[in-house]
């Protein structure tokens, strides 16, 4: 009864969290005039994958990706490389001050974006870095505080008896890092080049206030510029939508267990 | 083994661990330290982007308290779609995740389609929604058509469109639900078991047993979606623009409006403060009386009978 009840309810809520993407995958291959008929047409008469090279087409596409996988992987490799630096920081020796910092570490997660927005237009201004992609790569060569915690969480379940065996092998600090604990923490690493991978391909605010010149527009922002034009072109959008999703997608696939993993593991490991 | 340890613990760290911390230490002063002061310091001054600035104590603060109609309404409209969100945020997600704890074959199946429209981007997610919520042809419309409803001009109508703005928000729920799947899946299964043995009903066991054990992680979502629901920029910003007549104009907009359309940074900066403050002290209160039904293991409570 449970089971068959239970059964019932996933289906039925699965569909309907799917169905919004099947919907916009399906507007995506269809005809102008599929479009605007009621009731409306699931199944396209024929799937035009043409829309897709056409809308592609309509903007600057090409060079929007360009900016955006420049993005991407220039900040990607900051956060894991700057983020697993600090993780091993915290976790990995005494010092004065440590606790108190990891406590206005973990405090800093809790600050609004919306009132760091302006002060920081105001500074990247300052540094002549508007209109450029600086203000989306610098900041995270400089960690994030989520992060930290999430790869510092990683190291603290190494144990302590590797990092003496090392030490007497005459290993400094650097070397601890580098040949030992980086990769003993893959795991984490992808993880975290997995969520801010997401985060900065799927940011629209950041790229909407830092970028003014079309050159050097992100995809987020050029999907967006569709909506501002006076003929709204749903296939195009649909288009450039399932192209959009794509990349995150196809990663969650990859990395699922991962995530799963560590989410779902999370309680037990403390 | 112990001399290792007497020579580790005696060993000075020196400037080793400052230098692999540098990063972030730098970062929190130039990229959140230094702009929150800054922010503080133009919110106490009448700042153009282009012309002179003045200070003017609090002006801002209270010109926005008294005088602007509009800093009144869209926090009204902000906090009305916090008290929807929130807690339909986190009872649907722990309904999902209820289910989603039943053990039934294909879960990882379904914990994949419910958690996927939290990875895609809030532009796709809102190009998505638009098309479901046309008024004409839209797929909402369509399948309340079936029901025998006449369904609403979603974005249209100054009554719907927080709506709209809600149930899109919702479908991202998938971050909110894996932390309370995680909570579930830790609740020892000995105490159901006792439970189904001295005969306590399937309900009583969710209040009892399901509830004050997730309670620790019930807190956490429900903080963080309250974060969230006064940041609500992006969906409002693509999906209605704020309108119609205003009815999805939120706080946060009216600050973005402030900053990069009527360029008065010192005004829009006094308003993020005043939000940064809203969130601190509603977070403080849930925290501080969190104490009351928030339930840590391992805690000594007096009379707990387990």
């Amino acid at each position: 009864m449970v089971r068959t009840f239970t059964y019932g309810a996933l289906i039925f809520l699965s569909a309907l969290f799917i169905a919004p993407f099947l919907w916009t995958l399906l507007t995506a291959v269809k005809t102008e005039a599929e479009l605007v008929t009621w009731p409306p047409v699931f199944w396209p008469e024929d799937w035009r994958w043409s829309n897709f090279p056409e809308s592609w087409a309509k903007q600057p596409f090409g060079t929007y990706l360009w900016n955006s996988t420049t993005v991407v992987v220039l900040s990607t490799i900051g956060q894991v490389f700057s983020s697993s630096l600090v993780a091993f920081g915290f976790a990995r020796f005494r010092f004065p001050g440590r606790d108190p910092i990891f406590v206005l570490l973990l405090a800093t997660m809790m600050i609004p974006w919306d009132v760091k927005m302006i002060p920081l237009y105001m500074e990247f201004n300052l540094l002549g870095w508007i209109n450029t992609l600086k203000p989306l790569i610098v900041p995270a060569w400089f960690g994030e505080a989520f992060f930290i915690f999430l790869l510092r969480q990683y190291i603290m379940t190494v144990p302590m008896e590797i990092d003496e065996a090392a030490r007497m092998d005459g290993a400094n600090a650097w070397q601890l890092y580098w040949r030992i604990h980086l990769p003993l923490m893959v795991p984490g690493l992808v993880l975290v080049g997995t969520f801010h991978f997401m985060n900065a391909w799927n940011d629209y605010l950041g790229p909407l206030i830092y970028l003014n010149d079309q050159t050097k527009y992100t995809l987020p922002l050029g999907l967006g510029l569709f909506q501002g034009r006076y003929d709204v072109d749903n296939i195009a959008i649909a288009a450039i939508t399932v192209i959009l999703c794509l990349p995150p997608l196809v990663l969650f696939f990859f990395v699922q267990r991962y995530i799963m993993d560590n989410a779902l593991g999370s309680s037990v490991k403390g | 083994m112990t001399d290792a340890r007497r020579i580790s613990s005696r060993r000075r760290p020196g400037i080793a661990p400052w230098l692999f911390i540098s990063p972030w230490i730098l970062g929190f002063f130039l990229f959140t330290l230094g702009p929150m002061v800054f922010s503080l310091i133009m919110s106490l001054h009448d700042w153009p982007v282009v012309g002179e600035r003045k200070f003017i104590w609090f002006d801002n603060y209270s010109t926005m308290l008294t005088q602007d109609p509009r800093f009144w309404e869209s926090l009204g409209i902000t906090v009305k779609f916090a008290l929807i969100f929130v807690p339909l945020n986190i009872a649907l997600s722990f309904l999902l995740a209820v289910l989603l704890n039943v053990k039934v074959h294909g879960t990882a199946l379904f914990r994949t389609a419910f958690y996927l429209p939290s990875i895609i981007s809030g532009v796709a997610l809102v190009m998505i929604w638009k098309w479901i919520y046309s008024k004409d042809y839209g797929l909402l419309n369509y399948g309340l058509s079936l029901l025998g409803v006449d369904g609403p001009n979603w974005l249209g109508d100054p009554h719907w469109s927080i709506l709209a703005i809600i149930i899109a928000s919702l479908w991202g729920l998938g971050g909110t639900m894996l932390i309370l799947l995680a909570g579930l899946q830790s609740i020892p299964k000995e105490l159901y078991e006792a439970a189904r043995v001295s005969g306590v009903p399937a309900w009583a066991q969710t209040v009892y047993i399901t509830i004050p054990m997730l309670s620790p992680m019930l807190l956490f979502t429900f903080i963080t979606s309250l974060i969230s629901a006064f940041q609500q920029l992006t969906i409002a910003l693509l999906l209605t623009k704020g309108g119609p007549l205003n009815s999805t104009y939120f706080f946060a907009m009216y600050i973005y409006d402030n900053a990069f359309k009527f360029h008065d940074m010192g005004y829009a900066a006094a308003m993020s403060w005043v939000m940064f403050l809203i969130i601190l002290t509603l977070s403080m209160l849930v925290l501080k009386y969190s104490a009351a039904w928030v339930h840590y293991e391992g805690e000594a409570k007096g009379g707990g009978n387990g």
